[in-house]
């Protein structure tokens, strides 16, 4: 399974990448591959205001949904609109398929590398 | 408690198919994917492990009366060879389980019994016969597998030594496939396309996966899970014990009317009730194409102008159809076709739109 060194990982399968106040969201090649065929995303609204924790969004498959949490307490400032018809991009592409990203106003805490998520994922 | 194996399980495995406990069993969801073996099904033909289902045999000069009693559809009517689809109704007029009929021979019948209600089936066959029939319940000694598709008669062709386009519809032969004597392959299916399924004793089946898949390879023949089988089933509303059906409601508000025969001679378990409860049982089965990219899941509730009307049994993006389909338990005065209801999903709403027949227009 393909997990990036350059990102940081949640205990909910979402790959994190932060650069400085801005944080984007992805879910991670073994998310997608647990799903399956992606046909969904329900994109979050722009301005949302979120807590670490959140749920910010979801993702379907032809058989299951999967909530999208966020990291980081702040607002969402952008959506992948790119995703509204084309969901399965995921699927090909998980680490280039940004779903969202958000205006941090606290530092990410808990976050993972790409060590410790391989080790989690087995 | 552990789960059972079917005889292809280690083939499964070896194929990298994700496998999920279901009914029972240790079951192969799907292979590389639902919406592919999906599609593949449609396109060409695809091999699925139907091992799981159930076999009761019924035997000797009574077998044809306990049937007709115990089941709703016309039994007297079909011929060794053929196969007939019948609802299992209780005292209620609810549905104990829907199950194919397979006569083998005048005093010879194999009932084909879903999964999950397999112990359920036999007590309650053996509790109600009333004309005094050899019940054997045979689901450990079956394997089964379905090739289904267009290209399937043409997989199933190479495996038996007779013409398998000469098989109608809904019969079948007792004959040798793959070499292993004994089998039963009949022309039915779950998945709206031609195709056939196939009884093998269990003992010898295996080899007879490797035989479809090789033999099915200039076909395109390919593995298809549990997944599939229920996205193909859905959109051409075949009904799902447990969803569509259950102890319940009536085989008429599942919308099996056609295999309901309320006036046949000497009457059938539960008929009475049926006809009594026709016309005054509030909700029947509908189905909905979903307007928009959300999908409509199992349990979701159906409202109308804020007021709760229904729930959906079943739904799922149809990738055949490509639109998000459900099935859904209404009210009576809501099943006229082109009816707008609103289906809550998580909290955000989406509008499904009552159509009636197969999901699937040709």
């Amino acid at each position: 399974m393909n997990v990036p060194a350059n990102l940081q990982y949640t205990s909910h399968d979402e790959w994190v990448k932060v650069e400085g106040d801005l944080v984007t969201v992805g879910i991670t090649d073994y998310a997608q591959d647990q799903l399956g065929e992606l046909v969904h995303v329900e994109l979050p609204t722009v301005g949302k205001h979120v807590a670490a924790g959140d749920v910010v969004c979801e993702v379907e498959s032809v058989k299951a949904v999967a909530e999208i949490y966020s990291p980081v307490a702040g607002s969402v400032v952008e959506v992948n609109t790119a995703l509204d018809d084309g969901a399965e991009a995921i699927n090909k592409d998980p680490y280039g398929s940004w779903i969202y990203k958000v205006r941090a106003t606290a530092a990410a805490t808990g976050l993972m590398s790409a060590a410790e998520y391989s080790k989690k994922i087995g | 408690m552990s789960l059972s194996r079917t005889p292809f399980h280690g083939r499964h495995v070896a194929l990298g198919a994700r496998m999920v406990p279901f009914a029972g069993y240790d079951m192969p969801v799907q292979y590389v994917g639902v919406r592919e073996e999906h599609l593949g099904t449609r396109a060409a033909c695809g091999l699925f492990d139907v091992s799981h289902m159930g076999e009761v045999r019924f035997r000797g000069p009574k077998a044809a009366d306990s049937l007709s009693w115990l089941l709703s559809n016309a039994i007297r009517k079909i011929e060794p060879g053929q196969a007939q689809y019948n609802a299992m109704c209780n005292h209620e007029g609810g549905v104990v389980d829907d199950v194919f009929v397979y006569m083998v021979g005048r005093d010879d019948y194999v009932v084909c019994v879903n999964a999950s209600n397999r112990h359920k089936d036999v007590a309650w066959m053996q509790a109600q016969d009333r004309a005094g029939a050899e019940i054997v319940d045979e689901s450990d000694a079956w394997a089964q597998v379905a090739i289904q598709g267009p290209q399937a008669v043409e997989v199933v062709d190479q495996l038996v030594d007779f013409d398998a386009r000469s098989v109608p519809r809904h019969h079948f032969r007792v004959t040798a496939f793959a070499g292993i004597p004994g089998c039963m392959v009949a022309r039915t299916g779950y998945t709206g396309e031609d195709g056939f399924e196939v009884f093998l004793p269990a003992d010898r089946a295996g080899p007879a996966w490797d035989a479809a898949l090789d033999c099915g390879a200039p076909m395109h023949l390919q593995p298809v899970g549990l997944g599939a089988r229920d996205t193909l089933r859905l959109e051409v509303r075949n009904a799902l014990y447990g969803h569509e059906l259950d102890d319940h409601h009536t085989p008429l508000q599942s919308g099996l009317g056609w295999i309901t025969k309320l006036g046949k001679p000497g009457g059938f378990l539960g008929m009475e009730a049926i006809s009594a409860r026709r016309g005054t049982d509030p909700d029947a089965l509908v189905g909905m194409v979903i307007e928009g990219k959300r999908i409509a899941r199992e349990g979701m509730d159906v409202s109308l102008d804020g007021r709760k009307v229904g729930r959906v049994t079943s739904g799922t993006l149809g990738p055949s159809v490509d639109r998000a389909v459900c099935l859904a338990w209404v009210e009576k005065g809501l099943t006229a076709p082109g009816t707008r209801l609103t289906i809550d999903v998580r909290g955000k709403e989406a509008t499904g739109v009552v159509v009636e027949g197969s999901f699937l227009s040709r």
